[in-house]
C-alpha cells in the first residue's frame, strides 16, 4: 500500500462536507432511537386540549404533529338549528377570552343582510367593549408567556389585571366572559352610570400594567435568551399558511383589519398606530402584542372622550327574518383575523355559517415551526403564539 | 450540650434524633416564610394568606394533611423498589449534609477536619435518588427530568467547589468550626470590631456558590429538571402523597443546607466577633439564632431570585457553568492565592 493519500474524487464535492465527516460517523455509531413523546391533550403548556406528537431525537425536535379535536363542539352545525338572537350565545365561547370580539363579526354579518344599521353610540359601545376584550386577552398573554418560560410571577399579576378589564365588561354587560351583549341592530342595554370613568381609571391600571411586565420580562436577559431567535415566522410564510394577527405583524407585515379591512364598528374615526416587528421570532410576538395593549388602551380613552349620545337600538323588526342573501365578515380579533360567511335563505336562523377563527390557521405553521428546536422552546413558541383551543376546534 | 455527665450512648441517641427533626422542621421553616408568606406578598396571591386568620398560618399544616391523606400510587410499569427508595435517598443525602453544619461552640454531629469537602460532596448524593426516581417512573417526563437533573448536578458541582476552594486557601483549614473560628478571631488590617468575615475578600466566591447552589437546589433560572410548564413535574411527576412529601422536604431541607453552609464559610457562621468577649457559656444559646439568622438572609436572596426570574435553556444552562462561572473561580482561586502570599 503507498503511504499518500488517496486522490480526492474526481467530480465536485463541496470541500465543506468532508469537515463533519468525523462528527457524522460518531453520529451513526451514537445514534439511538427516537423517542415520541406526546405534549397533551392533557399538558399544563397547551391551555387545554391540544395535542402535539412530538419525535424526539435527545431533546431535539425531530418532527412535531398537531392533533385538534379534542374540543370540537360543532359550532358551525349547531347555529343551523338556531334562530339569530341565538347564535350570539354559542359563538361567545369560540374563543373564550375575548368573547365580546366573536360576537362582532356574526352580528354585523347579519346586520348587513338585514339592512339594518346600529346607531353610532351602540357602534362606539361595540368598539370599547372589543378593544377591552383584546386588553384582558392580552394582559393574560403578557403574564402567561411568562409562565411559559418559567417565571411564575407575571403570571400572577397577569390574572390580577386582567381583573380590572373583566370588572368593567360585567358591569355593563352583565357577564364576566360570556356578555352575549349584542342584538341585531343595537346593544342590549346603555352603558351604566359612572361607567366612562371607572374605564379611565381602569386604562390608567393597564398602562402600569404593561410597564411592570415590561420591566419584568422584556428587559431580562434569561426571557431574552429564551426567546430571541427562536421559531422565527418568515413573512411571505406566516401569509401562506394563513398566519394572521400579532402573529403576522411581529414577522414584520403592516397589516390591520382595523385599519385596511372593510371599515367596521368606530375604527375608520380613531387616531391608531399599528405596531409591528421586523424579527418575526417569539420576542417579536410579545414585544408586538405588549404594544398592542398600551394602544388599545389608548383606543379606549379616543373612544371614550368621543362617545356620541343618542339611542343604542336601531328600528328593528319583532321577529328578526333575515332577507335571502350571503355575507363575510371578517374582523381584527385579538387572536387574529376572525370571520364569518352566512349564508341566509330568508328564515329565522341561517342555511350555513363557516367559521374563519384564528387560532386555526396560526397553529396550522407548528410542522414547520417547531422542526429541529429543543423541548423547552417547543413551549416557548406555543406560548408565544397564543392560541385558543375553543378558537382552534370550534 | 449542657455539661452534663451522659454517656457516649446517650449524646449519640439524642444527636441522631435532632438530626432527624431538624431535616423536617428547617423545610418547613422554609416552606411556610419563603414558599408561602413571601411568594404570596411577591406574587400577591390570596390563597395562602387566607386559611386559618391570622396571614394564613393554617395554609402549611393544610397542606400537611392534604399529603398524608393522598393515596399512594405506583405506576404498573414502574420498577416497583426503585421507585419506593428513591425519595428516601434524597433525604437521606439532606440528612448526612446536616452532619457537618456547627450551630454552636459544640452544638455539631461530628467536626470533621474535611468538613466543607464532605458536605458538598454528600449533598450531590441526590442526584443519584434523582436519576432512580426519574428511570424508575417508567414516564417519559420523569426520564427527560432526571436526564436534566443529571448534567446538571454535574455542570454545577465544579464551580461550587471553585468557589470554595477560595475560603479553604483563605482560612488555611477545611472543618467548618475552624472556618467559623478563623472569621471570629480575624481582623482587618488590625480592627477586629466585627470579626474577619470572609464575604469582603470572597465575595466573587459567594456570588458564585449562591449561582451555583441554585442550579444544585433545581431552583428557578436553573429548575429544568422540574419545569412545570415543560415536563409538568419532571423526575416527581409520578409521585403522590407522603413520597412527594419526602422529595418536598429534601428540596427545602437541602436549600437550608447550603444557606447554612454560605452562612458559615462567608458570614461567619454561628460566631459573633470575639473581640465582642461574649463567653462561649452564652454562645451555646446564643450560636443558634446567630446562624439562623444569617441563613435566614440567604435563603431570602435564593427564593428572591427564584420567585422573579424565567427559566434558562438546558444547553443555555451549560454554557453558563463551563463558560463563565468555571473560568471566574479558577481565577477567584488565583487571585486568592497571590494576595495570600504577598500579603
Amino acid at each position: 500500500m503507498s503511504t499518500t493519500n488517496p486522490p480526492l474524487p474526481e467530480f465536485d464535492i463541496d470541500p465543506r462536507a468532508f469537515r463533519h465527516l468525523a462528527d457524522a460517523q460518531v453520529g451513526v455509531e451514537l445514534d439511538t432511537g427516537d423517542m415520541i413523546l406526546n405534549l397533551g391533550p392533557q399538558h399544563p403548556a397547551t391551555h387545554g386540549t391540544l395535542r402535539l406528537v412530538v419525535r424526539l431525537d435527545g431533546e431535539r425536535v425531530v418532527s412535531a404533529d398537531p392533533v385538534i379535536g379534542y374540543m370540537h363542539r360543532g359550532y358551525e352545525k349547531l347555529v343551523e338549528f338556531r334562530t339569530y338572537p341565538q347564535i350570539t350565545t354559542l359563538i361567545n365561547r369560540i374563543d373564550w377570552l375575548s368573547s365580546f370580539a366573536n360576537e362582532v363579526p356574526f352580528i354585523d354579518a347579519a346586520e348587513q343582510l338585514m339592512g339594518i344599521e346600529a346607531p353610532p353610540r351602540a357602534q362606539y359601545i361595540r368598539t370599547v367593549l372589543t378593544e377591552l376584550s383584546r386588553i384582558s386577552t392580552f394582559v393574560l398573554f403578557l403574564g402567561e408567556m411568562g409562565l411559559q418560560v418559567g417565571a411564575l410571577t407575571p403570571a400572577f399579576y397577569g390574572f390580577r389585571d386582567r381583573e380590572h378589564v373583566l370588572n368593567l365588561i360585567e358591569a355593563a354587560t352583565g357577564g364576566r366572559f360570556h356578555p352575549n351583549f349584542n342584538r341585531i341592530g343595537g346593544l342590549k342595554v346603555d352603558l351604566p352610570w359612572g361607567w366612562v370613568n371607572d374605564t379611565r381609571t381602569a386604562m390608567k391600571t393597564i398602562f402600569d400594567a404593561c410597564d411592570t411586565f415590561e420591566d419584568l420580562l422584556v428587559g431580562n436577559e434569561i426571557f431574552e435568551a429564551r426567546t430571541r431567535s427562536i421559531g422565527i415566522i418568515p413573512p411571505e410564510l406566516g401569509a401562506a399558511y394563513g398566519v394572521s394577527g400579532s402573529n403576522l405583524r411581529a414577522s414584520g407585515v403592516d397589516w390591520d383589519l382595523r385599519r385596511d379591512g372593510k371599515p367596521y364598528l368606530a375604527y375608520p374615526d380613531l387616531d391608531f398606530k399599528v405596531w409591528t416587528h421586523p424579527d418575526g421570532d417569539s420576542f417579536a410576538r410579545y414585544w408586538v402584542r405588549l404594544q398592542e395593549t398600551r394602544e388599545a388602551a389608548r383606543m379606549v380613552l379616543q373612544l371614550l372622550d368621543g362617545m356620541p349620545a343618542g339611542p343604542i337600538m336601531a328600528k328593528v323588526p319583532r321577529i328578526i327574518k333575515v332577507p335571502e342573501g350571503e355575507a363575510w365578515v371578517e374582523t381584527e380579533n385579538p387572536l387574529g383575523q376572525m370571520g364569518y360567511y352566512v349564508i341566509s335563505k330568508g328564515a329565522t336562523g341561517p342555511f350555513r355559517v363557516k367559521i374563519r377563527s384564528a387560532s386555526f390557521s396560526n397553529v396550522s405553521i407548528l410542522p414547520w415551526l417547531l422542526r429541529g428546536v429543543f423541548v423547552p422552546d417547543v413551549i416557548t413558541i406555543l406560548a408565544s403564539l397564543y392560541f385558543i383551543l375553543g378558537d382552534i376546534d370550534r | 450540650m449542657i455539661a452534663l455527665d451522659i454517656g457516649w450512648g446517650t449524646t449519640l441517641a439524642i444527636k441522631t434524633v435532632m438530626i432527624l427533626a431538624i431535616v423536617p422542621l428547617t423545610a418547613l421553616v422554609l416552606g411556610y416564610v419563603f414558599l408561602l408568606k413571601m411568594m404570596s406578598h411577591m406574587q400577591s396571591r390570596l390563597g395562602p394568606m387566607d386559611p386559618g386568620g391570622f396571614h394564613g398560618w393554617f395554609q402549611l399544616v393544610g397542606d400537611g394533611i392534604k399529603f398524608i391523606q393522598k393515596e399512594d400510587i405506583t405506576p404498573g410499569q414502574a420498577d416497583k423498589r426503585v421507585f419506593a427508595l428513591a425519595p428516601a435517598i434524597v433525604v437521606i443525602s439532606t440528612f448526612l449534609v446536616f452532619l457537618v453544619i456547627p450551630a454552636g461552640p459544640d452544638i455539631i454531629v461530628k467536626d470533621l477536619n474535611v468538613g466543607v469537602f464532605y458536605a458538598l460532596a454528600v449533598s450531590s448524593l441526590s442526584v443519584i435518588g434523582v436519576l432512580m426516581a426519574g428511570w424508575a417512573s417508567a414516564n417519559k417526563f420523569s426520564l427527560l427530568g432526571a436526564l436534566r437533573a443529571a448534567a446538571q448536578l454535574i455542570a454545577y458541582e465544579l464551580p461550587l467547589l471553585l468557589a470554595v476552594v477560595g475560603v479553604v486557601i483563605q482560612a488555611g483549614t477545611m472543618s467548618l468550626q475552624g472556618i467559623v473560628a478563623f472569621q471570629s478571631t480575624g481582623s482587618i488590617f488590625g480592627f477586629d470590631g466585627i470579626g474577619f468575615p470572609l464575604i469582603l475578600t470572597q465575595f466573587i466566591g459567594f456570588a458564585l456558590f449562591l449561582v451555583a447552589s441554585q442550579a444544585e437546589l433545581t431552583q428557578t433560572p436553573f429548575d429544568m429538571p422540574v419545569a412545570e410548564s415543560e415536563l409538568v413535574a419532571g423526575y416527581m411527576v409520578e409521585y403522590t402523597g407522603f413520597r412527594f412529601l419526602f422529595f418536598f422536604i429534601g428540596e427545602f431541607g437541602t436549600a437550608f443546607a447550603f444557606a447554612a453552609i454560605a452562612a458559615t464559610l462567608y458570614l461567619g457562621g454561628w460566631a459573633l466577633p470575639a473581640s465582642w468577649g461574649i463567653s462561649m457559656g452564652v454562645m451555646r444559646f446564643l450560636g443558634p439564632l446567630v446562624l439562623f439568622a444569617k441563613v435566614m438572609g440567604v435563603a431570602f436572596l435564593m427564593f428572591w431570585v427564584r420567585f422573579t426570574y424565567p427559566r434558562l435553556r438546558e444547553d443555555q444552562l451549560q454554557a453558563l457553568a463551563w463558560k463563565f462561572l468555571i473560568p471566574i473561580g479558577l481565577v477567584n482561586i488565583l487571585l486568592t492565592g497571590v494576595f495570600k502570599v504577598a500579603i
